[in-house]
């Protein structure tokens, strides 16, 4: 089963760039990462997922069943959302606010609010207008998760959490999912994404430029090169990404061992590191081309 | 259900100000009254005699030196255009307040329909323009049985009773307007129920510009002529009735397929 499908989604809109063509598909189950810099379409995209914007062409699907003006109410109910922005009505306080959501819901979720709250370390008798924004992420994470629901969507989950808050916050996420919720968030923080998530997209300028496992997105062939006592990279195709460090340089290599271990041999070498890229690496990759097409994983 | 009161809850304080501000100034007036009885009588007679202006605020039908006829006038104004004010402004704000203040995000990712959203906070609205009508109603009362005036109850019913169709009227009217608006527009509507209000004035003044009542809930709200006639225009009613009622209607429409950005 599909908790999430997304069929060739297009939202255009204003002057905003919107989002183009989007195939995505989210197992039931998945803890799902959804990468891309500001802008680039991911909030769009959510927002079509929970029948906020309709879509100008394509469709989307949340647990087999289209989103529309008629099945949004009812879909809504499995589905806890996070928005980006944690603002509510001023002149609530944090219990009233999670009350009011309960109530929308039409269900009671007294005790389990009560132990997020506790988890979160959130004071609920405090008015919203008075806190800070950590804190208003707090209680939209309670929001979002009071009601357990099968699917939980996450809008830049993260900004504004201390570490440790975030720590906590992961560790709900991780239970929800051992017990069978599909998580979907999206970040522009990868390290966040490459730690939590086991399949990520990456999206840029409205379009999906890979999808796939972390671990296969992650893996590739270039290899970060530090090179220490020297001051110039060799001359050799494959090389980019030349940074320059206190004491050498360092760059990005991808091509045969041979012709790059005959290079090195030649030189008065200090130290040398060669490691795998994290996916910090490879995103930069990916928005520094002009946009690659799509399912282009080589590197 | 929820959506009604979380609406009350909000905007229980400033209907509170509202109100009482409104029917603070009716009371005032009113007591003002037995003290100015004696000099109204002059004053009608200048204030018949004053041409357009005369005409422009119905003073050539109401005689300014009977209580009911002093109450139509001042409270009239007071209270026609004070709770036209909070009609439009509360109307305007209704459904386009949750993306001015980014809180659409939260609403409307609950498993409520937008029409139900919408229905809570149209109730909330006309709820809240009837609360300000029956304490504007009740401060007129009370005051006048403060200054021992036998009170005339059929005028003050229908006085009373058209102030709050004009009020109703003008909130379904910027609900329906609400609806394709993202910001706040406390401006529009301001100016839209002022709008209302000059355009009756301009239809009393000459007959040339009598259409303009059928575009302006204040027509039927007219003092002068409810005294005069002792009764009310039910076509011009009629009339506003079906345009809050399109008004509406079209907003429900238009809010349930809205981008909500």
């Amino acid at each position: 089963m599909h908790a999430i499908e997304i069929r060739g989604l297009t939202k255009a809109y204003g002057k905003a760039r919107g989002v183009q063509s989007i195939d995505l598909t989210v197992e039931s189950g998945a803890f799902f990462g959804f990468i891309g810099p500001n802008g680039a379409g991911k909030s769009t995209t959510i927002r079509c997922l929970l029948g906020l914007l309709e879509p100008t062409s394509g469709e989307v699907r949340l647990f087999g069943q289209p989103v529309d003006r008629r099945s949004r109410a009812a879909l809504l109910r499995r589905v806890g959302f996070m928005p980006g922005e944690a603002v509510f009505h001023s002149g609530l306080r944090v219990r009233e606010v999670l009350q009011l959501s309960a109530n929308l819901r039409g269900v009671d979720c007294t005790a389990e609010a009560d132990a997020l709250c506790q988890r979160l370390q959130l004071d609920r008798n405090k008015k919203i207008e008075a806190l800070s924004l950590g804190n208003r992420k707090k209680v939209s994470i309670v929001c979002a998760l009071q009601h357990r629901p099968d699917l939980y969507i996450f809008d830049e989950p993260t900004s504004g959490l201390d570490p440790l808050m975030q720590r906590a916050f992961f560790e709900l996420l991780q239970e929800r999912q051992a017990a069978g919720a599909t998580v979907f968030l999206s970040s522009h923080v990868l390290s966040e994404i490459q730690r939590h998530c086991t399949q990520a997209a990456i999206i840029r300028e409205g379009r999906i430029i890979a999808c796939a496992p972390v671990e296969t997105l992650a893996r590739t062939s270039a290899r970060r090169v530090s090179l220490h006592g020297v001051s110039q990279a060799p001359d050799l195709p494959g090389i980019r990404d030349i940074r320059p460090l206190p004491d050498g340089v360092s760059f990005l290599y991808s091509g045969g061992l041979r012709p790059l271990t005959a290079e090195l041999a030649a030189l008065e070498l200090a130290d040398l590191t060669i490691t795998e890229p994290d996916l910090e690496e490879i995103f930069l990759h990916y928005y520094a081309d002009p946009a690659p097409t799509k399912g282009d994983l080589a590197l | 259900m929820t959506v009604f009161k979380h609406e009350m809850r909000l905007s229980w304080k400033s209907l509170l100000i509202w109100s009482l501000s409104i029917a603070a100034l009716m009371v005032v007036c009113v007591l003002l009254f037995p003290e100015m009885r004696g000099e109204m009588e002059g004053v009608s007679e200048i204030f018949s005699s004053m041409g357009s202006f005369t005409a422009a605020f119905g003073m050539d039908k109401l005689n300014f030196g009977t209580f009911i006829g002093f109450y139509g006038i001042e409270c009239g104004n007071i209270l026609g255009l004070g709770g036209a004010f909070f009609a439009a402004l509360t109307g305007i704000a209704m459904l386009s307040k949750e993306e001015a203040g980014h809180t659409a995000e939260f609403l409307l990712t609950h498993p409520v329909s937008r029409r139900r959203i919408a229905a809570g906070k149209l109730t909330a609205l006309l709820t809240q323009v009837l609360l300000l009508d029956l304490l504007a109603f009740a401060g007129g009362i009370l005051s006048g049985l403060c200054i021992g005036e036998a009170l005339p109850w059929k005028e003050l019913l229908l006085l009373h009773t058209a102030y709050l169709l004009l009020h109703l009227e003008t909130a379904a009217l910027c609900f329906g307007l609400s609806a394709v608006l993202r910001r706040s527009a406390i401006g529009l509507g301001m100016g839209l129920s002022l709008l209302f209000y000059c355009l009756n004035l301009l239809a009393n003044i000459t007959e040339k510009a009598g259409w303009l009542k059928y575009f302006t809930p204040f027509s039927y709200a007219e003092s002068a002529d409810i005294l005069s006639e002792l009764t009310l225009d039910l076509s011009l009613i009629l009339l506003g009735l079906l345009a809050s009622a399109a008004a509406v209607l079209a907003g429900f429409l238009i809010y349930d397929r809205k981008d909500i950005l």
